[in-house]
């Protein structure tokens, strides 16, 4: 099966808008952050697709001058043994999306990294808190135009020469 | 002290040198690694190396132990961790730093944002053992080194700095 024909499946059963990216070699579906949930417990229960797997969830940050951010789902299907990319773009200022945590508890983590590396926030997480920084970090470190702060407890951040 | 003994002879020594030597011979460090680093620090404790032979035995609590070898890379989430344990350790204590991580940032010098640059900002340090990884021979050439520090430390009050404060007051 195709990402093509993923995609036309989807459309079929879910009132969802959906665009197919075939130009890298990797292929693409493109969906509207609103609609992530809804597709992907789809893509989990419909018989044909089974995809049981999230390999992976990424956060991207474009950085300001195109003032977008993303976030990349890699699924997998054991059983059909398929595989499929999803892609959701988010607009800098306001980033959220909902959670998928409700479809693979395997998304908890990974959004929470997301969320803390990155910045975007998942509606509905059950427990979003920051993952790999301490909690009372300051900013998320992987945006483009991160500043780190300059003191951390008492110890200077930067490496100072003498 | 190796020679020798019959029975029932007597050893003369000074409480310093004696506490020195028990102090450099009986030399736990708590047990904890960090990094990449820890795994050389692991490697000096196999048979190969064998650390057991200078009395290096990790403890597992830091009341126990009177050094800490920070090996590896300390991120600002540890540091919290390395200052509290460092605290909880009963004098004299001591710390070596292993590998440049600890030392002053290392790879993460520049963009480590998350990286204390330098252990030695957070806890005083006696050694600092430089490499990444510093192979196992460094780390016993940075335990040598401290052992060589302790033989030279006394429970005498410095008389000689005493004797320069009453000359200033006089
Ligand atoms: S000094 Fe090198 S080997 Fe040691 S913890 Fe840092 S990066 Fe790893």
């Amino acid at each position: 099966m195709t990402t093509e024909d993923i995609a036309q499946l989807i459309q079929d059963n879910v009132n969802v808008e959906v665009t197919v990216n075939t130009k890298q070699p990797q292929h693409e579906i493109l969906i509207k952050n609103t609609d992530i949930e809804k597709v992907c417990q789809f893509l989990k229960n419909n018989n044909q697709l089974m995809f049981d797997n999230l390999s992976c969830l990424t956060g991207i940050d474009n950085g300001p001058k195109a003032n977008t951010m993303e976030v990349v789902y890699n699924l997998y299907s054991i059983t059909k043994s398929y595989r499929l990319t999803i892609k959701v773009m988010l607009d800098r200022e306001k980033p959220t999306l909902p959670s998928v945590v409700s479809v693979w508890n395997a998304a908890n983590w990974h959004e929470r990294e997301a969320y803390d590396l990155v910045g975007m926030t998942f509606e509905n997480h059950p427990d979003l808190r920051r993952i790999l920084s301490p909690d009372d970090w300051e900013g998320h470190p992987l945006q483009k135009d991160y500043q780190e702060q300059e003191k951390y407890h008492g110890i200077t951040v930067k490496y100072e020469r003498d | 002290m190796d020679q020798r003994f019959g029975q029932g002879e007597i050893v003369i020594s000074k409480v310093d040198d004696l506490i020195n030597w028990a102090r450099l011979s009986s030399f736990w460090p708590l047990g904890f690694g960090l990094a990449c680093c820890a795994i050389e620090m692991i490697t000096t404790w196999s048979s190969a190396y064998d650390l057991d032979r200078f009395g290096v035995i990790p403890r597992g609590t830091p009341r126990q132990s009177d050094a800490m070898i920070i090996s590896g890379t300390v991120t600002f989430k540890m540091a919290d961790r390395v200052r509290r344990l460092y605290e909880q350790m009963a004098e004299p204590r001591y710390v070596i730093s292993m590998g440049s991580c600890s030392n002053c940032g290392g790879p993460y010098w520049e963009h480590g944002y998350n990286v204390v640059k330098g252990v030695d900002r957070i806890i005083p340090v006696d050694v600092f053992v430089p490499g990444c990884p510093p192979r196992p021979e460094a780390l016993i050439g940075g335990i040598l080194k401290l052992r060589e520090e302790i033989r030279k430390e006394t429970l005498m009050a410095p008389k000689a700095v005493e004797r320069l404060l009453n000359k200033q007051k006089a």
